[in-house]
């Protein structure tokens, strides 16, 4: 099964499909931010910084569905020892941290005018800067370390270990007191949000994986021609 | 109308920072990475160019490769 997913038979489906995707992308992206600024209501107890959620909200949801990601990944490269795992876990890297921080930043600024203050260490967002440490510990390892082996070993022991917070952020609002409101989205059991709200949650959370998307693919195509580089110095 | 959406009751300031702050995140990173992309694919054809005939010979026939240089139309399969 893993032979298929392999760079010569993924290569040139990234070359089609990256446009349509882009498009997709900027119309699905200007929808959702008419929706989210414009179209839906104010919150009767935030009034309009609710808003921020939009952003907020799909940021942190992906940066944490990347690095679990990253975690299988790693952990099937060190069971399949296929190298094309560890080269898709490094694609997802980037938009991971990215969003992780656009999480706790737009998280910071809700934090401002619905807490009264810019940051507090409640479990939700110190779980959540933990994970954007894990982000950059992850990046890092491809980065210092002069062998192959040990960037591929040492990055892949950082994604399984960063799986181990992924439960701790999701129940951490359950498990602790926290100044961070619990989730209003649920799959299992009834949402609490209303519908006018969750229309545009939705689009927005939609962007943002087309997003990830877009910059694992181009991420992903550095990686295979970077590896194809040192194919061409071998023969 | 176009008050009530800039000022936002007062909460506009916090809106509008965030949703900035997410949009030249999301610029930033892609104008890197589309940097990085250019960079190595001009690398990969520069080694490509500088590769002797019989060596051309073997490496065209790898089809990934044509995939690579599909924005270099000089380079004939």
């Amino acid at each position: 099964m893993f032979k298929n997913i392999n760079p010569s038979t993924v290569f040139p489906i990234i070359n089609k499909v990256f446009k349509i995707l882009f498009v997709i992308f900027i119309l699905v992206l200007i929808v959702g931010l008419v929706e989210s600024l414009y179209l839906s209501p104010k919150d009767y107890v935030q009034g309009h910084s609710v808003r921020i959620m939009y952003v907020h909200v799909p940021a942190a949801w992906i940066s944490l569905a990347t690095f679990g990601s990253i975690g299988l990944l790693s952990l099937f490269n060190f069971i399949f020892k296929n190298k094309n795992f560890s080269l898709i876990a490094k694609s997802f890297a980037p938009s991971g941290l990215v969003l992780c921080i656009v999480a706790l930043v737009t998280g910071s600024i809700w934090g401002k005018p619905t807490w009264g203050t810019w940051w507090v260490w409640d479990a939700r967002i110190t779980s959540m800067l933990l994970l954007c440490i894990f982000y950059l510990m992850y990046i890092l390892a491809w980065n210092i370390f002069k062998q192959n082996v040990n960037k591929e070993k040492i990055s892949s022991i950082i994604g399984i270990i960063g799986i181990i917070n992924l439960p701790i952020i999701k129940f951490s609002v359950d498990w602790w007191s926290t100044l961070h409101q619990n989730s209003t989205v649920k799959v299992l059991s009834e949402s609490s949000i209303h519908p006018s709200m969750l229309l545009p949650l939705l689009i927005m959370t939609f962007a943002f994986i087309l997003f990830s998307l877009l910059i694992f693919l181009m991420k992903y195509k550095i990686e295979v021609i970077k590896f194809k580089k040192k194919g061409l110095e071998r023969i | 109308m176009i008050n009530q959406l800039f000022i936002m009751d007062g909460y506009g300031v916090y809106v509008w920072s965030a949703f900035l702050f997410t949009m030249l995140s999301f610029i930033s990173l892609y104008l890197l990475i589309k940097k990085q992309l250019v960079r190595e694919q001009a690398i990969f054809v520069s080694e490509f160019l500088n590769l002797s005939e019989k060596k051309l010979e073997a490496v065209k026939t790898k089809k990934i490769n044509k995939e690579i240089l599909v924005n270099y139309p000089n380079f004939n399969f």
